[in-house]
């Protein structure tokens, strides 16, 4: 078999320039944001004390979650040997590495004290799974970019194996502490279960694969056509179906776990039914536009093999992501903490037994699509400047 | 209502009990005021009109009896913290609410917290401090109605202190939940953890705040069950007013001592914990929900 050969992005032309133009204004309106919220504090944010996580958290875990998926492209070209995929390896820990950064940043501006970033990354609580996620979020990066490193320099290709099942293993275990972020919340009743990790993974791999694609298609334009071509789109298109009924699966698996669960009863008729805004995101933003219309371009061949249709289903894919994060992290904050059972109206100042308001404000919906375009502009300058791409054979 | 409190106060390094503390200074407080009184007893001269009345307070607590010091404070008692000790296990200061003493409509124990520690209504309920909240709970079948009192819980087993990436959330060994203010990155996990919505975070630029109980925006807070007077062996502010002021629906105490009265009347009539299922051992009971 040949050589792939790799190259960087020629002929960039107006409209990838526009495009990493705005996201650089993107970036420096999101930096603003960031400066007002933590000028006036977070009182100009939607946040309050019942919904403490909000909208800079949605897209901070969305990215996160997509970063560990995005690896694994490469993953199954350098651990499973799927030779087809083996020419996306390197565009796939780039991005991998782009969506984590864009997702961090995010997450460290948000912070109360931001300008206490050292404190984080100097003093551990080693029972806490946030403490041990910033060890495998720094970990993650360290071996992505030692994975590209060996891909890249001449030499050292026959350590791309032993380094992507590294990379492997240890994106599914940053999934997994991404996930039980949440599964360790015992106050919760949304939370609370050890099937947000595995959840949490089977996310990351349709994600990070949507937001691939999506990468080759709107950066790559004078060449996507060659790159994605029918065999690669026929294997992305497979891969996504699957991945979305995986979730599908879990999420399903979730739901009625909880619905079997009398004391849980409460949160999933408030998430399902009764909330205007969760139940319809959850079925209008997750089901229907995440995941049946996504399954309905896909499965239809016609369709499906289409770059066109394919790019537009995993725009849809990642919309339904963004509603699927924003219905567990706010949805399951929202449903009041079961303090006082048997109690039929329960009221104070703090709002028990109430369903908590959640109102997200321009500055922190700025500051989580920065951490997008955040990741773009690196992506996207990184293209220009190292071979990620590969050479399209009739370029050679 | 006496002898709420059996046994000594302790705590290491002030309200925090770490290393650069959570700076309420109440050990260095009570240290200087010390320190100042003996200045007094040389010179005479006290610096200020507040260090006087500070540094007298102090040295009538030494002159009762150095080391363990009694109060009489609010219709109760407390022994002080030798100030050269730290914080001990074998104290665990606890709270025992009788709901059933709690008047409809009172919030003078919130009211007194807020006083003390310097917290404020600013009237965004959603968004102020909120170190202690009255709850009104109903039961449509009977009308019954109940009010009482809500702050944390300072578990033995903290899910808040679990969680806290940087270790700024911690339990005192005399079992008091505390926040580091210095080390606090406003991360909000704790709020989500905490099972009893206890925190709060602090959403906007802070005045005038007590030197006793620094708060600082961007970082999470919560019920230091008065630390700073605990530590000076006084009660805690809602526990104080409570029993002056209303109808004494609070006990404070040692929860190791078999002997202290918050420990004989759990012994002898029953209380509960919010959430128990979660087997957190709240240091907060209550009677009569």
């Amino acid at each position: 078999m040949a050589r792939t050969t790799y190259r960087v992005l020629n002929g960039r032309g107006v409209t990838f320039w526009s495009i990493m133009a705005l996201h650089a204004l993107v970036i420096l309106i999101g930096l603003g944001a960031t400066y007002y919220m933590e000028h006036n504090g977070h009182i100009v944010t939607g946040m309050n004390n019942r919904i403490v996580w909000g909208m800079p958290h949605v897209f901070a875990i969305f990215l996160i979650i997509a970063a560990s998926g995005a690896l694994n492209v490469a993953s199954i070209s350098s651990v499973f040997n799927k030779l087809a995929y083996k020419s996306f390896a390197r565009l796939s820990g780039l991005l991998a590495l782009a969506l984590l950064i864009g997702g961090l940043a995010v997450l460290v501006l948000d912070l109360g004290r931001p300008d206490r970033l050292i404190v984080a990354m100097t003093k551990y609580n080693f029972k806490s799974i946030f403490a041990w996620n910033i060890y495998l979020y720094i970990g993650f990066i360290v071996i992505v970019a030692g994975y590209l490193f060996v891909q890249m320099n001449r030499g050292t290709e026959s350590w791309t194996k032993p380094m992507g099942v590294i990379a492997f293993v240890w994106r599914l275990v940053l999934t997994t502490g991404t996930g039980s972020i949440f599964g360790f919340l015992v106050a919760r009743d949304f939370y609370d279960t050890a099937i947000m990790a595995p959840l949490f993974i089977a996310t990351s791999f349709l994600f990070g694969l949507a937001f691939t694609i999506l990468v080759l298609s709107f950066t790559c334009f004078t060449i996507r056509d060659q790159l994605m071509n029918k065999e690669v789109m026929n294997k992305f298109r497979d891969l996504l179906i699957i991945f979305i009924l995986v979730v599908l699966y879990f999420t399903a698996v979730h739901h009625l776990n909880n619905i079997y669960i009398t004391q849980h009863h409460g949160v999933e008729k408030f998430l399902l039914m009764d909330s205007p805004v969760y139940a319809t995101l959850f079925w209008g933003g997750q089901i229907i536009v995440g995941s049946l219309l996504p399954l309905f371009i896909l499965i239809n061949k016609s369709l499906g093999s289409n770059r066109t249709a394919m790019t537009f289903a995993s725009i849809l894919i990642l919309i339904g992501g963004l509603a699927q994060i924003y219905v567990i992290v706010i949805g399951g904050q929202a449903y009041p903490l079961e303090i006082f059972p048997g109690w039929d109206e329960i009221s104070s100042s703090y709002g028990d037994g109430q369903i908590a308001d959640y109102m997200p404000t321009l500055p922190e919906v700025l500051l989580g699509v920065t951490g997008i375009s955040l990741a773009m502009f690196i992506t996207g300058a990184a293209l220009t400047i190292l071979p990620f791409l590969p050479q399209p054979i009739s370029d050679e | 209502m006496s002898d709420f409190i059996n046994g000594s106060a302790g705590g290491s390094g002030g309200g925090c009990g770490k290393e650069g503390g959570c700076g309420c200074g109440s050990q260095s407080n009570s240290g200087s005021d010390i320190a100042s009184a003996a200045d007094f007893l040389e010179t005479g001269q006290p610096q200020t009109r507040r260090g006087f009345m500070k540094a007298a307070a102090a040295l009538a607590m030494t002159t009762l009896a150095p080391g363990i010091t009694l109060f009489a404070v609010g219709g109760g008692s407390a022994e002080a913290r030798p100030l050269d000790e730290a914080a001990s296990s074998k104290v665990r200061w606890g709270m025992l609410i009788d709901a059933s003493k709690c008047d409809d409509g009172c919030t003078k124990c919130v009211s007194a917290c807020s006083t003390e520690n310097g917290w404020k209504d600013n009237g965004r309920p959603d968004t102020d401090a909120q170190w202690i909240r009255a709850v009104t709970l109903k039961n449509r079948k009977t009308g019954a109605t109940q009010t009482l009192p809500m702050m944390c819980q300072h578990c033995e087993k903290p899910p808040c202190v679990d969680v806290c990436p940087t270790g700024a959330s911690f339990k005192r060994a005399d079992g008091i939940v505390l926040v580091n203010k210095h080390t606090c990155i406003g991360c909000r996990y704790c709020m989500m953890a905490c099972p009893y919505g206890a925190r709060s975070f602090i959403h906007e630029p802070l005045e005038d705040q007590k030197d006793y109980a620094p708060r600082g925006k961007g970082t999470v807070e919560s019920c230091t069950l008065c630390v700073h007077r605990i530590d000076e062996g006084r009660l805690p502010a809602c526990v104080e007013t409570c029993n002056a002021e209303a109808g004494g629906a609070l006990m404070f105490g040692d929860l190791n001592d078999p002997n202290s009265e918050i420990s004989k009347r759990i012994a002898t009539y029953a209380s509960i914990e919010l959430r128990s299922g979660l087997q957190l051992n709240t240091g907060v009971r209550y009677q009569n929900i």
